[in-house]
């Protein structure tokens, strides 16, 4: 009886279970995407538990920002700069894998990879970027001569190749896709930084900004003050000019008007939540992002796993961010410590943004906001009366802008 | 008994610290400064300030000035207004308690 009742007590114990009580193994996490979410999940589950084995699979074997990329593009920095390694990662005992996830099995808890390899897990956090939905363009591939780029790498070097080819006179066009889609002012800071590039290089040229949407989504005065102070008469911008067809040997792009002839053409695509997201059944809203439980970023379709990034249905006035992205990973390294120890997670997480956009080489303008649990709303939500944007653009802010991106990726990496 | 049992072991849980020693609430709280002021506190950069090591009564009087108005910057001031008090003296208490 006395047995029985002590082993009773022990199995109970285990459910409530202090960290591998019960479970027979250390906690396993594996996250997937070496982003801003990911990568900042992963370093940050190790140092607040180490105890728990961490898995961080990427397709790439280096992290390459997407925030500063543009400055690329305009010709002032390079991607090395903007460009780092996951040995960081590695020093903190994340397990760091370089392989592609391509399917999950949330009754079995675990990941293959296209090597074949199984990896098992306790909780599995998904921070896989977005999908370009190429087909909502017709005639749109992004292998061809109309690059999107919106995913910083190869495609950033050749879009500049293409740029700095294009003849003094020439037109660059640049599609919106309407909102939401992953970095709100990333079409317009990429117009200042073209523009920039042509005021120094062939004065003669055009940046033509055909938006989806019926206005700048992002910072709007402060941008259209850069183009007309910084850039007059270089930069024209047409709202509600949704692409809806482009011809890479005519190098046309169409609208539902008229059609628009440019020497380059660089369109960013219509995006939902990235394919293993769709596969694994994450997806819950308009076939494009996926819900989370905000005080834990576990997804509300699948448990046990958590998605980060610019995939999640961005709560109320947050944007698709990378800064977000890495707040996102804290709060869900912090309650995936706790429920992996079988205790509550932090009811009431904070997060906060702060998004630097260069409108030259060297001035930039911001948008910050700060955002907190909300119990009535069971969301998070922005804190009415703070963030903002800037006053406007500074060298300050640029100097701030860079010092940003330096401490962001030394969270993430070192 | 058994009740009891488990009681004794939830509290033992509760009890245990969290790595670090701090509470993982304050930890959280504290890491939404990471991003800008570098991980821990400790900014890579010359350009961001340094937190980790700051007297806690400083870090509060900056903070409530950035909130009040009373001292001029580009970004903090809209932060600052972001947090509450408490949730101030929670950032100020963790930060000081850091090595520099």
């Amino acid at each position: 009886m006395r047995r029985r009742q002590f082993l009773h007590a022990a199995s109970a114990l285990s459910l409530a279970g202090c960290a591998g009580i019960g479970r027979g193994h250390a906690a396993r996490v594996v996250v997937i995407g070496a982003g801003y979410g990911g990568a900042t999940a992963a370093r940050y589950l190790r140092s607040w538990d180490p105890d728990i084995s961490v898995t961080l699979v990427d397709r790439n074997a280096q992290f390459v920002s997407c925030p500063v990329s543009n400055l690329v593009l305009g010709g002032n920095r390079t991607m090395a700069d903007i460009t780092r390694g996951y040995d960081g990662l590695r020093r903190h005992g994340v397990q760091v894998l370089n392989g592609d996830a391509v399917a999950i099995d949330p009754a079995k808890k675990s990941v293959t990879l296209a090597s074949g390899s199984v990896l098992s897990y306790d909780r599995l956090v998904v921070s896989p970027s977005v999908e370009f939905l190429y087909t909502e363009v017709e005639g749109f591939s992004g292998q061809d001569r109309i690059l999107d780029a919106w995913k910083a790498g190869p495609q950033t070097v050749a879009l500049r190749r293409q740029l700095e080819a294009m003849p003094d006179g020439g037109v660059y066009v640049l599609s919106v896709p309407t909102a939401p889609y992953r970095c709100p002012p990333g079409p317009y800071e990429r117009a200042c930084q073209v523009a920039h590039y042509f005021k120094r290089a062939k004065p003669r040229s055009k940046v033509l900004i055909l938006d989806a949407n019926p206005d700048v989504t992002s910072k709007a005065a402060l941008f259209k003050r850069a183009w007309q102070e910084l850039y007059p008469g270089m930069v024209e911008y047409r709202p509600n000019a949704k692409v809806i067809g482009v011809d890479a040997s005519a190098m046309t792009v169409r609208t539902d008007f008229d059609a628009v002839k440019g020497d380059v053409v660089n369109v960013v695509p219509p995006q939902r939540a990235a394919d293993i997201a769709l596969m694994t059944g994450l997806i819950t809203h308009n076939n494009r992002w996926c819900d989370v439980d905000w005080r834990t970023m576990e997804s509300r379709a699948v448990k046990n796993i958590h998605v980060l990034g610019d995939a999640t249905l961005s709560a109320p006035g947050m944007p698709k961010s990378g800064h977000m992205a890495n707040a996102q990973g804290k709060v869900c390294a912090a309650a995936l410590v706790e429920l992996l120890a079988g205790r509550e997670p932090n009811p009431n997480p904070v997060m906060n943004n702060t998004c630097y956009s260069f409108v030259s080489d060297k001035e930039v303008i911001h948008v910050a906001s700060v955002h907190q649990y909300d119990a009535g709303q069971n969301t998070i939500i922005p804190v009415k009366g703070a963030g903002g944007v800037s006053a406007a653009r500074s060298e300050q802010e640029g100097v701030y802008a860079w010092s940003w991106a330096r401490n962001i990726w030394a969270d993430m990496f070192s | 008994m058994t009740r009891k049992l488990i009681v004794a072991a939830a509290v033992a849980c509760a009890a245990l610290p969290s790595h670090g020693q701090e509470s993982p609430a304050a930890r959280s709280l504290a890491a939404t400064c990471a991003a800008c002021h570098g991980s821990e506190g400790r900014s890579a950069t010359q350009e961001a300030v340094s937190l980790a090591g700051l007297p806690r009564e400083q870090i509060v009087s900056q903070m409530r000035a950035f909130r009040d108005g009373t001292r001029a910057s580009t970004i903090m001031q809209q932060i600052a207004k972001g947090y509450s008090d408490q949730q101030i003296d929670v950032i100020a208490d963790y930060f000081a308690r850091r090595p520099r």
